[in-house]
């Protein structure tokens, strides 16, 4: 076996982790304070990246494009926060999945209305030079990723632990009524943490989009991430970033050194097979909090 | 078992009646090829899916391939015993389905709400993946589309349209009526006690392991013989395709437009979906002239869904079904329905 080829598919499965990671996030912060399992956060990707990168091309420049489309993330989450969640509060959770099912089918069909069907390529000035490493190349831009991740978990974790509005969050997670008793505004806490969770789309959407250019596949990128949710558990931000590195690693190898013995694309579903496997094992996923409503 | 026929039972022959005795003399294959074939295969997967996830409480995201295992079984079975009546190979088609489903079903066993509509996922991505890659499926086929072998009921060539509706048309209805009696007796009332409340209907000395296979497997024989009737009677091709997990969506949408836990609700949510883009593309063209595009009828069906979608399981969450049954002529249509809510606890 050649350990360095190893090693080096083994490193670009963990940085592919990664980016399931960043998708991850959006869901588990939406989940850890409402409770909804929002299947809608791929096509949250896709309105974000596509918003700014139709803006980008309109002539805007890089920051104001991002702060445009930032606002009309935020506004999304107050929309959907009133329009979607409001209105189903203390409907069983199968059904807030649903809600958002056909919300990811208007959140989708609303950004092709708007910016058109084509694939947009997005340059975000990072050059994607392999850096080699020992004989093993390792991708500049994954790694400019990993750090962006690293960032985004590093800043969460601050608003959560240390903040006035963080404390407020994990109020509403740990205890509803409890959050309402003591005067928190469940609608506008809600309403925020949309629209952080929009924010997380659109680093996400930039990334992915710069990777994979900016089109309708953006939204299936949901579909990568709820493996790596049950991995790591649905209210777990670290365990986004652990499940999404065990996912991309294990989805890598497997392709590799698996895949050619029954016809390759094992990846398109192996990734459900673990979680599967996990969920009959261990259902609270590796760091999750709450109990999984089991029988 | 067989007690008399209560009125809406006797409603839905006499629909169906009509729709086998009336509805041929219509002078248009168009009427059937695009709209009445697709409809019934639709309906039979929407009221397979309606029995696990509206009476049983299992939302499922992985009917699509149920189907497609439907109708690469009964495709198999077609190719390799000559001979084999049609009728056999969708009964074959829809038992391999069900055995299919319950091996799939067994995490239903542990899992409940979205954990097991997440799990639904791997059987979608993996029969895809397996149909499409091993090309012993297909017979050797590497196409990826395949035709389907002329259509035999005994001596009785299926060569038209009106042949493919009037076969699709017996086996739905024949499949409507044996749910129609399952759902208004015993099982369905154990399946509702199960999704309501598992604890209570496991102290009341309903079989748990027992009843959510067997739900299990009767839902997907159902998916599997629409998914047979899909591609045989229908596009007349078998390909995998067709059956991605847009489809399983399109089925999920169907029983939660049409009604959940409820049996017309399937046909109402299946003619809404079938119809909904040919109004639209007619919409279009009167709008917009001939010259408009297609891509957009696409998008503003999707976002026409996705709010219907939300706007039901705001306003209504029994669907259609309980909106038809509120009419003066309600009663009329009312056939085959149990008076619950497809609330899932």
């Amino acid at each position: 076996m050649d350990w360095g080829f190893f090693a080096g598919v083994a490193i670009a499965g963990l940085l592919a982790g990664v980016m399931y990671s960043l998708v991850a996030i959006g869901f588990v912060l939406i989940y850890k304070t409402s409770g909804v399992l929002n299947f809608a956060q791929g096509a949250m990707v896709l309105f974000a990246a596509l918003t700014f990168v139709s803006l980008n091309e309109e002539g805007l420049p890089f920051w104001i494009a991002f702060a445009v489309t930032l606002a009309a993330m935020v506004v999304l989450g107050i929309l959907i926060e009133a329009l979607v969640l409001r209105p189903l509060v203390n409907q069983p959770p199968i059904t807030l999945f649903m809600a958002t099912l056909g919300l990811s089918y208007v959140i989708e069909g609303a950004a092709q209305l708007f910016w058109g069907t084509q694939v947009h390529s997005l340059d975000l000035g990072i050059a994607d030079v392999p850096l080699p490493l020992n004989s093993i190349l390792i991708s500049q831009f994954d790694l400019f990723c990993a750090g962006v991740a690293g960032v985004i978990v590093a800043a969460l974790t601050v608003l959560f632990r240390y903040t006035r509005t963080g404390l407020a969050f994990r109020a509403a997670a740990e205890d509803q009524y409890a959050a309402l008793n003591t005067g928190l505004r469940l609608p506008r806490i809600w309403a925020t943490v949309w629209a952080v969770a929009g924010f997380v789309s659109l680093v996400a959407g930039l990334l992915w989009g710069a990777r994979t250019g900016v089109q309708f596949s953006l939204s299936l990128v949901v579909l990568k991430s709820l493996p790596v949710l049950v991995l790591g558990g649905f209210d777990s931000i670290a365990g986004a970033i652990v499940g999404g590195l065990v996912i991309g690693l294990t989805e890598t190898l497997a392709e590799v050194y698996i895949g050619p013995f029954v016809g390759g694309g094992i990846d398109q579903w192996i990734a459900y097979v673990i979680a599967l496997v996990f969920l009959l094992v261990r259902p609270t996923g590796l760091f999750g909090q709450r109990s999984v409503e089991r029988v | 078992m067989m007690t008399r026929l209560n009125a809406s039972q006797a409603g839905a022959i006499g629909l169906f009646l009509v729709m086998a005795l009336v509805v041929p003399l219509f002078p248009s294959d168009y009427i059937f090829d695009a709209i009445l074939t697709p409809f019934l295969a639709i309906s039979l997967a929407a009221l397979g899916l309606n029995l696990l996830a509206g009476y049983a409480g299992q939302v499922s995201l992985g009917s699509a391939a149920y189907m497609a295992v439907g109708a690469f079984t009964a495709y198999n079975f077609l190719l390799r015993i000559p001979g084999l009546p049609l009728l056999a190979a969708l009964f074959l088609a829809g038992l391999v389905t069900a055995a299919f489903g319950v091996l799939f079903g067994l995490p239903s066993l542990r899992l409940k709400g979205f954990y097991l509509a997440i799990s639904t996922l791997a059987a979608q991505f993996f029969v895809q993946w397996a149909l499409t890659n091993f090309a012993w499926f297909s017979g050797g086929d590497t196409s990826g589309v395949i035709t389907t072998p002329p259509l035999f009921i005994g001596p009785i060539a299926i060569d038209t349209s009106v042949k493919r509706y009037l076969l699709s048309l017996f086996i739905v209805a024949l499949l409507t009526l044996i749910a129609a009696r399952l759902v208004a007796g015993r099982t369905g009332r154990e399946l509702i006690a199960i999704r309501d409340n598992e604890l209570a209907a496991r102290v009341l000395g309903v079989k748990i392991l027992r009843t959510k296979l067997f739900a299990c497997a009767v839902s997907s024989f159902y998916i599997g013989v629409a998914g047979a009737l899909w591609a045989f009677l229908y596009l007349q091709t078998v390909e995998p395709a067709g059956f991605d997990l847009d489809r399983s969506f399109e089925i999920l949408f169907v029983i939660i437009i049409g009604g959940l836990a409820s049996i017309r609700g399937a046909f109402l949510g299946a003619a809404f979906i079938v119809v909904l883009p040919l109004l639209l593309s007619r919409a279009g063209a009167a709008v917009f002239g001939a010259t408009f595009d297609s891509g957009l009828v696409d998008i503003v069906e999707k976002i026409i869904l996705g709010v219907l979608i939300i706007g039901f399981l705001r306003a209504e969450p029994a669907g259609l079904s309980a909106l038809i049954a509120r009419i003066p002529f309600g009663r009329f249509f009312a056939f085959a329905t149990t008076k619950t809510t497809g609330n899932f606890s």
